[in-house]
């Protein structure tokens, strides 16, 4: 589905460019774009490096297993595939919380990493039920507090910036639930037509 | 507060550490070789996904799909401003904080469509480069049905961000 919607952005965007006569602006992005995508991935690996070195000593510190520990209940019932006290509860843990604090830099190192280990856990090349319950949270946004938002609204003169604070808390909440039953949804479905996983 | 959350977990990470008789710089430089690779195995998805965006984009071919779903919201009494931001909430996030930020500086922050925007802003996140990047990083070519529930779970997030700003400032 992936594969569809890669194609269909460029193709129908060339064919639309090459009526509306915008061929020329089509070039300059297409060139603009590889740039920009090599820098977003060069200050990913900046920040990358640093929080899988710091996680690394967090995990060997057993930092990882105790936060696993402490959310056991509700993690566990999240991803009931996944082994009590196996690393990926820890770094999935992790990368939650800095969503919820807004730290979108911290979380996406620990987001990957706790794919890595996902993906260690099924020993496939197939998406498992725990990764897609994981991107499902993950896409519905666990933000509490919306930084960006916020510093925005402060500069175009806000009377009250952090307002909608509140009412994003509970949009989040609502969705991330909405994504939950939906995931589990589809896993049924999954289940009842005979895939494994 | 916030500015205390990251320099208190570099601090927690390092005391436990040592506590733990843990060789810290070591283990340090071993986690984030890891960093490296993972950046680089990474590079191929971002890039070919965001040159797809930016050609649908800068061929005017997203405006035209905007104008084509105008009609919809009028239905739902939902203000039609809103629109272009919830149809690329999902797909390109720096093209929706461009957008919410082109509301917010249109109509000011504190209107309708200001505050409503924000929420949007702040409870959906981009499905398809949190696909891209989380699946493409570690190499998982079958997706299943994660696409499907990452674009529903946006649009669950779209419509509880409409109706709780309504009932909330409007």
């Amino acid at each position: 589905m992936v594969n569809l919607i890669w194609v269909f952005l460029a193709v129908s965007g060339i064919a639309y460019a090459a009526f509306a006569g915008t061929m020329d602006r089509v070039n300059e992005a297409i060139f603009a774009t590889i740039d920009e995508s090599v820098m977003i991935t060069l200050s990913l690996a900046g920040v990358l490096v640093f929080w899988l070195g710091l996680m690394k000593i967090a995990e060997e510190a057993g930092l990882l297993t105790g936060l696993a520990k402490l959310f056991k209940p509700i993690v566990k019932r999240l991803f009931p595939d996944i082994p009590e006290n196996d690393p990926a509860l820890g770094y999935i843990l992790s990368n939650m919380t800095a969503n919820m604090f807004g730290l979108g830099n911290a979380a996406t190192p620990m987001g990957l990493k706790a794919m890595k280990e996902m993906k260690r856990l099924s020993g496939s090349e197939r998406a498992s039920r725990s990764m897609i319950t994981f991107l499902a949270i993950n896409t519905s946004s666990l933000t509490l507090i919306p930084t960006t938002v916020i510093a925005i609204r402060m500069k175009y003169g806000s009377v009250d910036p952090t307002s909608i604070i509140g009412a994003t808390i509970l949009a989040t909440m609502i969705s991330t639930l909405a994504a939950l039953i939906i995931d589990r949804y589809f896993y049924y479905r999954r289940r009842k037509t005979g895939q494994t996983l | 507060m916030s500015i205390w959350l990251i320099p208190g977990v570099i601090l927690i990470v390092l005391v436990t550490a040592t506590i733990k008789r843990v060789p810290a710089y070591e283990v340090f430089v071993e986690g984030s070789k890891e960093g490296i690779q993972i950046a680089i195995s990474l590079l191929p998805f971002l890039l070919g996904m965001m040159v797809s965006i930016a050609i649908f984009q800068a061929s005017g071919a997203m405006d035209a799909a905007l104008g084509l779903i105008k009609p919809l919201t009028s239905l739902f009494a939902i203000p039609e401003q809103i629109l272009p931001l919830a149809l690329i909430r999902p797909i390109s996030g720096t093209a929706a904080l461009s957008v919410t930020t082109e509301l917010i500086r249109t109509f000011g922050p504190d209107s309708f469509v200001g505050q409503l925007a924000s929420v949007m802003q702040g409870s959906t996140d981009t499905t398809l480069y949190i696909i891209t990047v989380y699946f493409g990083a570690v190499g998982i070519r079958r997706m299943g049905d994660a696409l499907k529930v990452g674009l529903l779970a946006d649009l669950a997030g779209i419509i509880a961000s409409i109706v709780i700003v309504i009932i909330l400032f409007g």
